[in-house]
């Protein structure tokens, strides 16, 4: 990030082309710092808005983390150095948090994922009717996060009278079994129930990244492929999987980003209860409902230590996505 | 599943029957999939008590009633404000956007400074931090300076939640822009506004429109912001549906209209952009 920084802000003088660049005269570096300039200038107003609204917070919140900091006792507040990461650390509750968080966006991502690629095999396919169902199975990813999770918890997992259990009760029906198996979902299966209705949601998200990677498939080798003998299975695990490679993993990696920071289906279902509690959510509920200000904050640093790491690896791969398009 | 290449007819006609079979599984998956969504139209269309009936009621009589109570008929908390805050909030954040971001991209597409590909990766980078680390100054700041509960100060920080990604998605349709005819119109003495509104736009319009559509989308989904710094007056749409986690199943028509009406707008804006959605959702990475 500092090098994206310096790269910015610094004042070198720049050509369109920077690999490219020519020896220049001296006697023209004034006009060239001023043309640098003119060509820097409309990147500033977005940078500078970034840093401020996005940057200094994060600031603020790694000074507060020092802090011992509790809003209800205001005047007890004092520099506590690391020991609120100490405390987050050695919390069983916080501890648990991040077990839940790194469960719930692994099942979530791994399973859309592979779910995503099914479907996006089937809907690589002419079929009658293919714009339907590719515009029915978007409709799940277009719904207000809130509105999709009040669905699932209200209107499917609902014990007495949910979509699934009346569903249960009408199979019963039909096979002849009286008073069938009616499960509270989301008491017994808390995080399962989180994990559904996210998969659910992200699923043709998946499925929409997959279906542009199989349409950017080159026909002709497949073709050639075919001709050689090759079979079905043998041109998806030869050709396909590996030309899929890329997307599949900026699928997971952006998948990863946003179900990491996932709130609104935690705090809907389940309301963080009965071990369902995220990273997100417990922060949340640290600084927001206890008032811990120092905590939460400690906790957020951390979050933002481990979103950093996996970063790392997504920039990366959009990295090698973006620069496979340049040399196209 | 050998390819026997030479005996045409058998294979054919399996492969047409295999064709189908897929048809009907991929026809059969999506209705899985719309199940939820069709069946939450159908109970918003259902009087309360047939809606929560076990097991469920598809001849039940229709009824615009869920619809009626969801917009205060019976007394009761009415959505208008929170509609229009949410209306507010996401419309004018992503104009805000549009401004800061379209600039941004034409310097990093059409006349890139040097070191582009690091500043792109810096918007992206502040993509990936928790928005919830950052949540607790910002909290402060506004409770300090009396912009609590203010709709102003949501959209700021759609605007910031946004902007990297409209950047990522304008660069990469800026860059569809041919440099020549940018060239022209200079040598021709227009200048980067002009530039911008008679040659970038017309071109990249289509993406710039989808950019704007996604961001809308963004700011009327969000809701761990929008849920701890606004209270009565700022409400936004999401906020209000938080209203009813805890309602029980007397109210169930009015929870499922109610989620429909507020999800009606990111509905259609997702439709419409649908072509363009993949693309800006995976910044640009994915044509």
């Amino acid at each position: 990030m500092s090098t994206s920084l310096r790269a910015a802000v610094s004042p070198p003088p720049t050509t369109p082309v920077a690999a490219q660049r020519p020896p220049a005269p001296p006697p023209q570096a004034a006009r060239r710092d001023l043309r640098a300039w003119a060509t820097r200038a409309p990147l500033l107003p977005a940078l500078i808005f970034l840093i401020i609204v996005t940057q200094l917070p994060f600031v603020a919140t790694l000074v507060i983390s020092l802090f011992n900091w509790n809003s209800l006792y205001p005047d007890d507040r004092a520099f506590a150095g690391l020991s609120n990461y100490g405390a987050v650390l050695s919390d069983p509750e916080l501890r648990g948090s991040v077990l839940t968080t790194a469960l719930l966006t692994a099942s979530v991502v791994l399973v859309s994922l592979v779910l995503g690629l099914a479907l996006a095999l089937l809907l690589d396919r002419k079929f009658r009717g293919r714009g339907v169902v590719r515009t029915m199975l978007i409709a799940p990813f277009l719904l207000v996060p809130v509105a999709a999770a009040l669905l699932w918890k209200h209107v499917l997992y609902n014990p007495e009278y949910g979509l699934f259990n009346g569903l249960l009760t009408w199979l019963g029906g039909l096979l002849g079994i009286d008073g069938p198996a009616q499960p509270d979902w989301i008491s017994e299966m808390p995080l399962i129930a989180v994990e559904a209705s996210l998969i659910w949601q992200w699923t043709p998200f998946m499925m929409l990244i997959l279906l542009a990677g199989l349409q950017s498939r080159p026909l002709d080798v497949i073709e050639a492929a075919r001709i050689d003998g090759a079979g079905n299975w043998q041109v998806f695990r030869y050709l396909t999987l590996p030309h899929l490679r890329r997307y599949l993993e900026l699928g997971a990696l952006l998948g990863s980003i946003y179900i990491v920071q996932n709130f609104d289906a935690v705090f809907t279902i389940t309301s963080g209860g009965l071990g369902t509690a995220n990273l997100p959510y417990t922060i949340y509920e640290t600084f927001y409902r206890a008032h811990e200000y120092g905590l939460a904050s400690a906790a957020g640093v951390l979050v933002v230590i481990g979103s950093i790491i996996l970063a790392t690896f997504a920039l990366r791969v959009v990295s090698s996505l973006f620069s496979q398009e340049v040399s196209r | 599943m050998t390819a026997t290449v030479t005996t045409l007819p058998p294979v054919l006609r399996r492969a047409r029957r295999r064709g189908a079979a897929l048809g009907l599984l991929a026809w059969l998956t999506g209705i899985l999939f719309f199940l939820p969504v069709a069946w939450m139209v159908l109970t918003s269309l259902h009087a309360e008590s047939d809606a929560a009936t076990n097991p469920p009621s598809l001849a039940a009589p229709l009824t615009l009633d869920g619809y009626r109570e969801f917009f205060g008929a019976a007394g009761g908390a009415s959505p208008w404000p929170s509609l229009i805050n949410s209306t507010m909030a996401s419309v004018f954040s992503t104009l805000l956007v549009l401004l800061l971001a379209l600039p941004a991209a034409y310097a990093l597409s059409i006349r890139p400074v040097r070191k582009w590909r690091d500043v792109l990766f810096f918007f992206l980078s502040t993509k990936m931090l928790p928005v919830v680390a950052g949540l607790l100054p910002v909290y402060l700041i506004a409770k300090n300076t009396g912009l609590l509960d203010n709709i102003w100060l949501l959209v700021i920080l759609y605007t910031a939640m946004n902007l990297p990604i409209a950047v990522w998605m304008m660069q990469s349709f800026l860059a569809e822009v041919p440099v020549s005819i940018i060239e022209a119109a200079q040598m021709d003495g227009a200048r980067l506004p002009a530039i911008l509104a008679r040659v970038v736009a017309p071109i990249a319009g289509p993406g710039i429109a989808a950019t704007a559509l996604i961001c809308f989308i963004f700011s009327w989904n969000e809701m761990l912001f929008a849920r701890v710094l606004t209270g009565v007056t700022a409400q936004t749409a999401p906020v209000f549906l938080t209203g009813f986690i805890t309602s029980q199943g007397l109210f169930l028509a009015k929870v499922c209209a109610a989620s429909i009406v507020i999800s009606l707008p990111v509905l259609a804006a997702g439709f419409a952009a649908q072509d363009k959605l993949v693309q800006g959702l995976s910044l640009g990475a994915v044509k």
